[in-house]
């Protein structure tokens, strides 16, 4: 081979790759959001319609399904990869490992995180959560959403190799989620009861550079044990 | 001096001594916590738990950090003997999590009348008793020992830098839990009689701590290590 890809060229290709696999898989994008809206829509149902204790509840009902939502999407991110063998040339392939996963887990909240993020107000309609708390709702999310799927794609890559990696994942990657819940739903708290909430924010912010800091050679050092091992 | 075979050797010098530390140490301590100590003003006698409570907390969390730097180590350079004692270390950290958990819980029904609160510390406990289950999960579903060994040292490297967060995140939440009382810089505010046999009954967790770690890694190295011929040779199988 005479002609090398640059490293941008690289990541760009990935992406295409994988956006264009979301667009015609629909499934795979929509079902994560349809299993979002359901689960948030059981709670009303199991603790009663009441509107006072549904708003207290919003924020987090909003929240706990976001995660769950993620976390059954997060077992799709490299298992056909993983099964169709693409994902061996990935890691055999001259451009960093932690920028080609990188740009895999950008797709991922693009088809994920994001759409879960844009229904979120609607929900928290719903849920009765006033409307100047509605954009906390919103942003919160917005900034948190792809903090798990940086975390939640450390724990894909550990056990994408493993037939039974789905109950699996959650087990290792939602302990880790607990710090960007506690924000979220600390931040429609503060908005909720009226209090400054952008600080919340901030501190997602700042779990979410240190995410993208460390995250992705987390990433590429668990899919090198997946697969070399 | 990592070899398996001279830690065989040595640890199998050190394991008396330190069996016996160990059970002197526990027995003075929880007897003298349990039999000599004054009863608490406010708590009377319930307080006393606290000598099995606050050794297997201190444990449930030096385990961690231990585990994960030993598994970093061996990720790192490869080092057999580290992710033989990260492995070792997972399973006696999650009973320490869970015997301060339950000690926890049992100590919380006469002093704050219920058993469980979610309150910022027992939390954190919690999580991380799910992180120590998480790390023998998966090192239970991968079948190569290697393999496992190196995902696990990701995951529990991943942990490491996660749990200050979680702390942090969950300290956030009101608690009910009172401060620490031990604290390093500043003298305790704790009467001396209570906190030496504390003390005593920390150190001597610890010894005890390492006791079964000696053990378990002592098995597991002659598990590993079954085929060469120093373990044969020990064993007296004849090739």
């Amino acid at each position: 081979m005479s002609q090398s890809v640059s490293l941008l060229q690289g990541a760009k290709t990935i992406f295409t790759r994988d956006i264009r696999l979301a667009v015609r898989n629909r499934g795979d994008m929509v079902n994560p959001l349809i299993f979002f809206v359901l689960v948030a829509s059981l709670f009303p149902l199991g603790v009663g319609p009441d509107p006072k204790l549904l708003t207290i509840m919003g924020g987090g009902v909003i929240w706990v399904s976001a995660l769950l939502a993620n976390l059954l999407a997060m077992d799709s991110l490299f298992r056909s990869d993983y099964e169709d063998g693409s994902l061996e040339l990935l890691l055999l392939s001259p451009q960093p490992l932690w920028v080609m996963v990188m740009a895999k887990v950008v797709v991922h909240w693009l088809i994920t995180g994001l759409p879960l993020t844009l229904l979120s107000p609607v929900l928290a309609v719903m849920f009765d959560v006033p409307g100047e708390a509605i954009p906390a709702v919103f942003l919160t999310l917005l900034m948190g959403t792809p903090l798990l799927s940086l975390i939640g794609a450390i724990g894909a890559g550990l056990t994408v190799g493993l037939r039974k990696g789905g109950i699996l994942l959650s087990l290792l990657i939602l302990p880790l989620y607990i710090p960007v819940l506690i924000l979220g739903t600390g931040c429609i708290g503060a908005a909720i009861s009226e209090l400054p909430w952008v600080p919340f924010l901030m501190w997602q912010g700042a779990l979410l550079m240190l995410g993208i800091t460390f995250a992705p050679l987390a990433i590429a050092a668990s899919l090198r044990v997946s697969i070399s091992g | 001096m990592a070899s398996p075979k001279w830690f065989y050797e040595f640890s199998g010098k050190c394991l008396p001594w330190v069996g016996g530390l160990a059970l002197i140490g526990v027995l003075t301590g929880i007897i003298w916590g349990l039999l000599f100590t004054p009863p608490d003003y406010l708590q009377g006698n319930s307080y006393r738990i606290i000598f099995l409570h606050v050794p297997s907390a201190s444990l449930a969390l030096t385990v961690y950090v231990s585990l994960a730097i030993s598994a970093g180590i061996g990720f790192i350079w490869k080092i057999k003997l580290a992710d033989l004692a990260a492995k070792c270390l997972a399973p006696i950290g999650a009973s320490f999590c869970a015997l301060a958990l339950v000690t926890g819980a049992i100590w919380g029904k006469p002093t704050w009348g219920t058993w469980w609160v979610w309150d910022a510390r027992l939390t954190s406990m919690l999580i991380l008793l799910f992180l120590y289950l998480g790390l023998i999960a998966l090192r239970e579903a991968i079948t190569s020992q290697d393999t496992a060994a190196r995902a696990c040292a990701v995951l529990s490297m991943v942990g490491l830098v996660n749990i200050p967060i979680i702390k942090f995140s969950v300290d956030w939440w009101n608690t009910l839990h009172q401060g620490a009382t031990i604290k390093v810089t500043k003298g305790a505010s704790m009467a001396p009689e209570m906190l030496i046999p504390l003390l005593i009954s920390i150190f001597a967790f610890y010894l005890f701590c390492l006791f079964v770690f000696l053990i378990r890694l002592r098995t597991e190295i002659v598990s590993r290590e079954q085929r060469t011929s120093w373990v044969r040779g020990m064993l007296g199988v004849r090739s």
